[in-house]
């Protein structure tokens, strides 16, 4: 909080545009996470605004005076209340908006559009918004408002009364300006008033300040609401992140396989048929020639290597049950598969799972001195099950770096989960639980 | 020996067709496209087609369609598929209904001259070629426990058995008498209960047909 205040007041000492409301829009700015930057010293600009802001706020009164004076028409009243309620909060926010640089969010409506209107005053009335927006209106506002028109005139008290020395001169003798010269009531004067210069905008603004937490607290949407919708926006824009990056790992597949793969096949082709159909040339020549043959095969099988690595084809096209089988097939030891799925799920989650299997099949092959692998893959409803156990020599610890500490991470990427049984002396057991599909 | 050559990397095709006319086949057509493939094949009638599996317009398996479309419709004409990844169950559609004549290669096998060209000749000439990557994707999959009691020789018997070598060459590549491969191919077919058969092709259909069951 304290690094906040300092950093918002380091920004604003490099000046922004205007510094005598660059502190409230930079609280409207932080409006989520910073509490309220220090309030600014009464006699700047900025508190000469904030005297507006709580001035701007006097109409908003009147529904709770129409309420308290009325004695025949409650029934209307209250019902002109629900009607104008979310009016009025919209009022209230487009003049912190103005004059507070503070941005309260909209709430979203108690009923859908379109709702028919019995329903409609149902939501309304079981809505926790509808009661914290009234309690803003009818107590915390005008409250708030009636405390600041007593600040504001307690400026323009003091304004008077500290310049009572100029003009006290002027006043017959024996009123209380010019107390006949038994009290030195001129001299007395002058100090209320220069305290009053003092205290009210000190007070003026740090109702403002109140004012302000208020609206934020009960004109704009709860807390556990908008921490619900930043969590949704978050998982959207992760799950569109590690979509991206999957869609750009094929791409670069795609572009290596037209492109380079194919003129290399193309080159060690040339070079076989170069090496069996010349049959004049020198033996220097020909060893050149079965050499850069031999080089350029190295260099395919490395290229398909490289391009598994990225995203193979074979699990875009065929999906993770086709993927999978060249994985245990390549395992540097012996893998049992055993895949069950009925259907194919999101390609981001077929990309995670096939990664996963083939990183955890080499953790395996590097660490556990196992004989070999059961790997077993099924759909359980919504969830893709991967289970992959080896008879090595067990304590894999899944917080020290051998590699599964990147597995959970990639799981998690998609909110799955991977869990590890690894007693000493095995069998180690690595379930990893995926969605099938990105929410 | 006639052939069709369908691919559609123009660099690949042209490739192809210098190899298989180096080593005395005759390219009567080269498509690049499935369609294609299928009109030069009913025209010409060649004795082996060499198709790619991913072919315009989907990209997806449009090679495999078309070489089970023409096993179906001549079965004289034997067909190599290349693909860019082993898809196992491309291969077991291909052999599952006749094993004389088909082959199916990872596409970067062309790269090396000799074994491509020793695949295309048994093919041409009514026997399997497998690429040893399907082999091992089939032997990976869970199945019934006779497999399970080979020993480490007899699984690699079979799968230089599955790959559609012969007895002689098994026993080439493995160091050991063509007596000692007749043994552990008896004792294959006792373990995993297969009537014995004398053709090759006999043999990895009964091999796949096993290990496809899953």
């Amino acid at each position: 909080m304290i690094r906040t205040t300092s950093r918002l007041r380091e920004r604003l000492r490099q000046g922004a545009a205007h510094p005598s409301l660059a502190w409230v829009r930079e609280a409207g700015e932080q409006y989520r996470t910073a509490p309220s930057p220090r309030p600014p010293v009464p006699w700047s600009r900025a508190a000469a605004h904030e005297g507006l802001l709580v001035a701007a706020g006097a109409p908003f009164v009147l529904p709770l005076l129409f309420l308290l004076t009325t004695d025949q028409f409650w029934l209307s009243c209250t019902a002109l209340m629900v009607l104008f309620t979310g009016r009025l909060s919209r009022a209230q926010r487009s003049r912190f908006r103005a004059l507070g640089g503070l941005a309260i969010p909209e709430l979203p409506p108690a009923a859908p559009p379109g709702t028919p209107w019995p329903r409609r005053l149902l939501a309304w009335c079981t809505a926790e918004s509808s009661y914290r927006q009234l309690g803003y209106h009818l107590v915390v506002g005008p409250l708030l408002t009636l405390l600041g028109a007593a600040a504001l005139l307690g400026c323009g008290a003091g304004v008077l009364l500290s310049t009572v020395i100029g003009w006290g001169w002027m006043m017959p003798r024996g009123t209380a300006v010019r107390g006949g010269g038994q009290t030195p009531s001129v001299l007395i004067f002058t100090l209320i008033g220069a305290a009053l210069l003092f205290a009210a905008p000190w007070l003026l603004v740090r109702i403002a300040r109140i004012d302000r937490r208020a609206a934020r607290a009960l004109l704009g949407p709860s807390r556990a609401r908008e921490l619900q919708q930043r969590v949704a926006d978050l998982a959207e824009s992760r799950a569109g992140v590690v979509d991206a990056a999957d869609a750009e790992r094929r791409r670069i597949e795609r572009d290596l396989h037209d492109g380079a793969q194919q003129r290399l096949v193309s080159l060690a082709m040339n070079l076989g048929l170069a090496r069996k159909t010349l049959k004049d040339v020198s033996p220097e020549a020909m060893q050149v020639i079965v050499d850069a043959h031999e080089e350029a095969q190295a260099a395919i099988a490395e290229l398909r290597d490289l391009v598994r690595g990225l995203h193979p084809v074979v699990l875009e096209d065929r999906g993770l049950d086709a993927a999978l089988s060249g994985i245990a097939a390549r395992a540097p030891l012996p893998v049992r598969l055993d895949v069950r799925l009925e259907r194919r799920m999101a390609s981001t989650v077929e990309a995670v799972a096939y990664f996963v299997v083939s990183e955890a099949l080499a953790n395996v092959a590097k660490h556990a001195q196992a004989s070999r692998v059961d790997l077993s893959v099924s759909q359980l409803g919504p969830t893709l099950r991967i289970v992959i156990t080896d008879d090595g020599i067990g304590g894999a610890d899944p917080t020290r770096g051998t590699g599964l500490v990147g597995l959970r991470k990639r799981a998690a990427s998609v909110d799955g989960t991977l869990t590890i049984s690894s007693p000493l002396g095995g069998p180690t057991v690595i379930t990893v639980e995926l969605p099938c599909e990105l929410s | 020996m006639r052939a069709v050559i369908a691919e559609d990397s123009v660099l690949l095709r042209v490739g192809l067709v210098k190899v298989l006319e180096a080593v005395g086949f005759e390219v009567v057509a080269a498509v690049g496209d499935a369609e294609a493939l299928l009109a030069a094949v009913e025209e010409h009638r060649p004795q082996v087609v060499v198709t790619d599996v991913r072919m315009p317009p989907g990209f997806t398996d449009e090679g495999v369609r078309a070489a089970l479309l023409i096993r179906r419709q001549w079965p004289e004409v034997a067909v190599l598929l290349l693909s860019q990844y082993v898809e196992e169950r491309y291969a077991a559609d291909l052999l599952a209904s006749n094993t004389s004549g088909v082959g199916y290669l990872l596409k970067e096998r062309v790269a090396n001259v000799d074994d491509f060209v020793d695949a295309l000749q048994r093919v041409a000439a009514g026997g399997t070629a497998l690429d040893p990557e399907v082999v091992s994707q089939l032997l990976v999959r869970r199945h019934r426990d006779p497999l399970e009691r080979l020993t480490p020789r007899e699984r690699d018997v079979l799968k230089l058995m599955a790959q559609g070598h012969s007895n002689t060459a098994i026993a080439e590549s493995l160091v050991v008498s063509d007596s000692a491969v007749a043994k552990h191919i008896s004792s294959i077919f006792t373990k995993l209960e297969l009537p014995t058969a004398d053709a090759t092709h006999r043999r990895v259909l009964a091999v796949l047909r096993y290990l496809g069951e899953g």
